[in-house]
């Protein structure tokens, strides 16, 4: 931690005319000649150590907060710290303009920095969840601690410098400082983080500061004497304030999740691999992994029937039947839901890695309405496993299907980004049957058009021809697939013109909406991209940044 | 006993140990196992008794060729004579499992290394190595340059590498968060040295830093380098930011177990040169769940039972003589018509007949390493960006990890981590603490180093093995190349072909897999077998 010592006698008389100075060397003989009670002394010395602790803490907090819920952990942290620094300069050259009652004022600052700092992690982690201008909120508090803790060491020096006849009181003090800075540092992520948990920490961080001010209030008795009750007073209040907050800090934690999600949370769980979250709206429900929505049931219907119907169709206009489909992903069973509608289907596989998923698609009542209990049907067969490593397994090598249909999770982290890679690709050809047809989600082709695009031109690197399409799905926005088939001579075109014979009606899709899917604007028109590999992950960032503007 | 925070302190440093000692040491119930080179056949090999035993008159086996030795080098010559059509051989391997320090290791959760990890992409030099690559089914092309387009899923999946620094994880080696201008511009003239040398050729056309070291310059220029530490080399060039030098430290910590201050700048720059493609890029790297385990279990398949495990070979003859011992220690002899020496130097100089005694050159020095496989339940959480293949921490003495299940796919669930650490201190204290440590000692100085740098960690840890290789490998001090070029110990003698990656100077699969092809080549000319060489 930098510290700024405006106080330097040199640097006063340049920043303040002499006029208006209340101390420095000519001020010096006027002080009070008192004998300097040691352990007063050492007490204050002491008192910058913690101060130092919780101030390095304060933007370690806000730091990690903001790059927990805003990623980009680099931009977070230096952008905080900047912004902390620059901010303590400002209370540093503040404190200069300090005139009587220096005492008195550092309690008050210390009361201050109790609640605005200890309180600054919940209030972050609400203010995310319920406030689209949350980089408002967050600067502002960093720099109103910033401010607040710059001004904290330059006043105690000035107290200091009164009892302390030191020739060394900066050097003293600076090391002290910088010492508290070295405790906090190595407390934060060896302590704090993994014991305490974000909002405790902060909690417990400012209540610290608030004994400080009690603490203080009594060491520099004399100073402070005619506001003594009033100090005590504001400082107990902010520590009963503190203490309530650590009391319900589990439920604002919960509180805050709650604020992500625009409906009630009727289902919340953190499996091995993610984390489920239903929500019920008036009239739907939705379901979010990861905190990314996965579907509303008022109008899954379209993206489902287009994830499967044209794979089908594709088919059909070959002539060649469905028997056999694979499904990577898809643990909602609303794709199977679809696929079991077809007529001449004999048996899906779905591979889907979390078994809490699919368990949830069995057995939550909403989701086993929705899905028409697909995974009840006995031509479903249930693999729990990651479709990347069950693909390349050498004792699935032999398996072969007519379709093959990958509904994973948008590529916005490494472990799904390998699910989108020339690799995974390859692995899908390798497992389709004479005339087989692959279905890709492929996230939005308006919002993430260059990873859109980027997946369609991985899987044509993997030996595939393929065909990207959209669909309008209200709670998404513009939607995209891939349709893809072995590159190479075929009897007709990947495109198909109608849907197979069917004994009902779908809900969304006609053999005109069909054709209409394939027709992609000029706004989603293919650009030039990187090929997503394993070795180099480009999806993952392409995602990254397009998402990043809309979140 | 060994005192635990003199034990820490030594090995993690001071600050690392303070705080580790503080909190409770890892708990009483971390089983795991302490392994190594078998020591008991190992030891054999300097008893008297041994070679009383092997003197008298004893059963003798005949073979066409003996290789001695089932590491990398002397299971790629076994691959170059199959090549070749010549099938009576045998190889002695002195442990229960071939690989030498490239083995690897299995659980039910995944394989994991016990040595060696990865290989880089090979330039075009390599043609030997690219023809085992190609028949391996790693090569899917070339480019127009000669090097070899290898398959997508041995090639270490992205996130490669990340760095732990003061509670966050960043991305990269190079520590990029809070460099100064003057860091980031030393930095940039850091690479464009690396790529000055990375164009340079001597009057013949050759590489300064190339592997296999058989295709490199011997220019008085490029040897110069030997005379010098790396870290005077940087200081001669004003190099002196302190990531920097971090950086370039690790390297010479990484691959050959030396400070920037014991490795000569030959050797640091080989580090960084040989490994760059005709773009002064760094090549890719080439890796598997056991890491270069895959290469040897791969190669010892394909020799059969050819390959004789448990055999301690305990004298070797100028006539192609040798005196063997068995698992249950009954000797017998076999004699060959040639025989491939593929030992490490330490142990060549104790058996074959006609090296004992000798003064050995100063290019033979090793190090020591730990490797500790630890076993995870689930992944612990940790902040930054997450988890990369191998995972380093800037303010270690250790190497950090490797995560093995990466290169499988496998990101969730139960989880093998590899953690190096390469002991390049010098002195007695502390390779005597070395060899007195018990297991528990240095599952204590893996768990203390990494237990900070994630959350949850304590709790998810089933299972640490520690793993001591005591002569790890050679080292390239200052002065070793031009003491190596001297000593010449690749030349045969008598009947006897050498082959072993200590022959190079520097600890590389390529260079043991150059050798043996080298050395299964000179074998077929002395047995007059035409095959047009692969090198
Ligand atoms: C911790 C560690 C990490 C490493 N990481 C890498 C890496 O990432 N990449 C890389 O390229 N290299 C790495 N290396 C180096 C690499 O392992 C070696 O370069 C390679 O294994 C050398 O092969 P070799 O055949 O020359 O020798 P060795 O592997 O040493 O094989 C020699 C064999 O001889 C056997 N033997 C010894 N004595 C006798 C006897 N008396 N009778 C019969 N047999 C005997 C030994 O048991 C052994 O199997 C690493 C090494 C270590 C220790």
């Amino acid at each position: 931690m930098t510290l700024v010592v405006s106080d330097e006698p040199k640097e006063v008389s340049l920043l303040d005319p002499p006029k208006r100075r209340v101390w420095g060397p000519q001020a010096a003989p006027a002080a009070p000649e008192r004998v300097p009670e040691k352990a007063t002394a050492t007490l204050l010395l002491v008192t910058v150590l913690i101060i130092a602790t919780c101030g390095l803490v304060y933007e370690l907090l806000a730091s990690t907060l903001a790059s927990f819920v805003l990623g980009d952990a680099v931009m977070q942290y230096s952008t905080v710290i900047g912004v902390y620094l620059s901010a303590m300069g400002i209370g540093a050259w503040l404190s200069g303009r300090v005139e009587g009652g220096v005492a008195r004022t550092f309690v008050e600052i210390e009361i201050a920095v109790a609640l605005v700092g200890g309180l600054s992690a919940p209030v972050l982690f609400m203010a995310f969840a319920h406030l689209s201008w949350f980089r408002v909120v967050l600067y502002a508090i960093v720099l109103v601690i910033g401010i607040l803790v710059g001004m904290e060491i330059p006043l105690l020096l000035r107290i200091l410098r009164e009892r302390y006849a030191f020739k060394d009181l900066i050097a003293r003090v600076l090391t002290v400082d910088y010492l508290g800075a070295l405790v906090g540092s190595l407390a934060f992520p060896i302590f704090f983080v993994p014991k305490l948990g974000l909002v405790r920490t902060s909690l417990v961080i400012g209540g610290i500061n608030a004994l400080t001010a009690i603490g203080s209030t009594f060491l520099l008795a004399e100073d402070v004497k005619p506001h003594k009750t009033g100090l005590l007073a504001r400082a107990g209040l902010v520590l009963a304030i503190l203490i309530a907050g650590t009391v319900g800090a589990e439920r604002i934690t919960l509180l805050a999740e709650e604020g992500l999600y625009a409906d009630e949370i009727v289902y919340a769980k953190q499996t091995t691999y993610q984390r489920i979250v239903v929500t019920r709206g008036r009239s739907s429900f939705q379901l979010f992994l990861n905190g990314n929505l996965q579907f509303s049931s008022a109008d899954e219907y379209r993206y489902h029937e287009a994830l499967v119907w044209p794979a089908l169709a594709a088919r059909a206009e070959a002539g060649l039947p469905t028997r056999n489909v694979l499904v990577l992903g898809g643990g909602d069973g609303l794709g199977l839901r679809e696929l079991l509608k077809s007529p001449g289907l004999e048996s899906i596989t779905i591979v889907d890695l979390d078994p809490g998923m699919t368990a949830l698609a069995k057995t939550m009542p909403l989701l086993r309405n929705l899905n028409e209990g697909s995974f009840f049907d006995p031509r479903v067969h249930v693999v729990n496993d990651d479709a990347y490593v069950w693909l390349g397994d050498k004792r699935n090598e032999a398996l072969r299907y007519d379709v093959v249909i990958a509904d994973f999770p948008d590529p916005n982290h490494y472990a799904l980004g390998k699910l989108y890679t020339t690799r995974m690709y390859a692995l899908m050809k390798q497992h389709l049957g004479e005339g087989g047809v692959i279905s890709v989600q492929s996230t939005s082709p308006l919002f993430a058009r260059r990873s859109f695009w980027c997946i369609a031109r991985t899987m044509e690197k993997a030996g595939l021809e393929v065909a990207p399409y959209h669909v309008f799905v209200p709670s998404f926005g513009e939607w995209g697939f891939t349709l893809a088939r072995a590159a190479g001579p075929a009897p007709t075109p990947l495109i198909p013109q109608k849907l197979p014979a069917l004994p009902f009606k779908p809900k969304y899709l006609d053999d005109p909406s069909l054709r209409q899917l394939f027709v992609l604007a000029r706004d989603m028109e293919s650009l030039e991209v990187e090929i997503n590999r394993l070795d180099n992950q480009v999806l993952v960032h392409y995602y990254e940044a397009e998402w990043k503007r809309y979140l | 006993m060994i005192d635990r925070r003199d034990f820490l302190t030594t090995f993690l440093g001071a600050t690392a140990s303070a705080v580790a000692c503080k909190r409770a040491p890892p708990s009483p119930n971390l089983v795991g196992e302490l392994g190594g080179a078998n020591f008991e056949r190992g030891h054999r090999l300097r008893e008297p008794e041994l070679r009383a035993k092997l003197a008298g008159p004893l059963p003798v086996e005949k073979v066409r060729v003996a290789i001695v030795g089932g590491g990398p080098a002397g299971l790629s010559a076994a691959w170059r004579l199959l090549r070749a059509g010549v099938r009576d051989f045998v190889i002695l391997e002195l442990e229960d499992v071939a690989g030498g320090t490239s083995r690897g290791g299995e659980s039910a959760v995944s394989r994991y290394p016990l040595g060696a990890h990865y290989v880089p992409v090979p330039g075009p030099e390599a043609r030997a190595l690219i023809t085992l690559f190609d028949e391996l089914g790693l090569v899917e092309g070339r480019e127009p340059d000669g090097t070899p387009i290898i398959a997508e899923q041995v090639l270490c999946r992205a996130p490669e590498e990340r760095l732990f620094y003061r509670g966050t994880w960043y991305e990269g080696l190079y520590l990029h968060a809070g460099a100064s201008p003057r860091d980031l511009a030393q930095f940039r003239a850091f690479k464009k040295e690396l790529a000055k040398w990375n164009k340079w050729r001597d009057p013949k056309g050759r590489h300064a830093f190339v592997i296999p070291l058989s295709r490199a310059s011997d220019d008085p220029e490029v040897l110069a380098l030997d005379a010098m530490s790396m870290d005077a080399w940087m200081r001669a060039r004003g190099f002196d930011s302190p990531r920097l030098r971090w950086l370039v430290d690790y390297g010479c910590r990484d691959d050959y177990a030396l400070s920037l201050e014991q490795a000569s700048a030959w050797a640091g720059l080989f580090y960084f040169v040989s490994r760059m493609g005709a773009d002064s890029q760094s090549a890719e790297l080439i890796t598997w769940p056991d890491g270069n385990g895959e290469l040897v279990r791969r190669l010892a398949g394909s020799v059969g039972d050819r390959l004789r495990t448990g055999m301690t070979v305990g004298q070797i003859d100028d006539d192609g003589t040798l005196g063997v011992l068995d698992r249950d220690g009954v000797a017998k002899r076999i004699s060959a018509e040639r025989v491939i020496v593929a030992l490490p130097r330490f142990v060549a100089r104790n058996v074959v007949t006609s090296l004992r005694g000798r003064e050995e050159s100063a290019a033979f020095d090793y190090g020591a390493w730990v490797v500790a496989n630890l076993h995870l339940r689930d992944r612990p959480t940790s902040y930054g960006v997450p988890f990369a293949w191998d995972n380093v921490l800037y303010e270690s003495k250790s190497l950090g990890y490797v995560v093995a299940t990466h290169q499988a796919g496998r990101d969730h669930g139960p989880t093998v981590w590899t953690w190096y650490y390469a002991i390049a201190e010098d002195g007695k204290p502390t390779r005597e603490k070395l060899l007195k440590a018990t297991h528990r000692d240095w599952a204590d100085v893996a768990y203390s180093d990494l237990a900070p740098t994630h959350r949850e960690f304590a709790t998810l840890v089933d299972r640490i093995d520690v793993f001591r290789w005591g002569h790890a490998m050679t080292r390239p001090r200052v002065g070793a190349r031009v003491a190596l070029a001297k000593a010449s110990p690749a030349t045969a003698i008598g009947k006897l072909h050498f082959a072993h990656t200590d022959l190079s100077g520097v600890a590389l699969f390529e260079e043991a897999h150059d050798h043996g092809v080298r050395a299964a080549e000179e074998v077929l000319a002395a047995l007059e077998i035409a095959s047009p060489t692969i090198r």
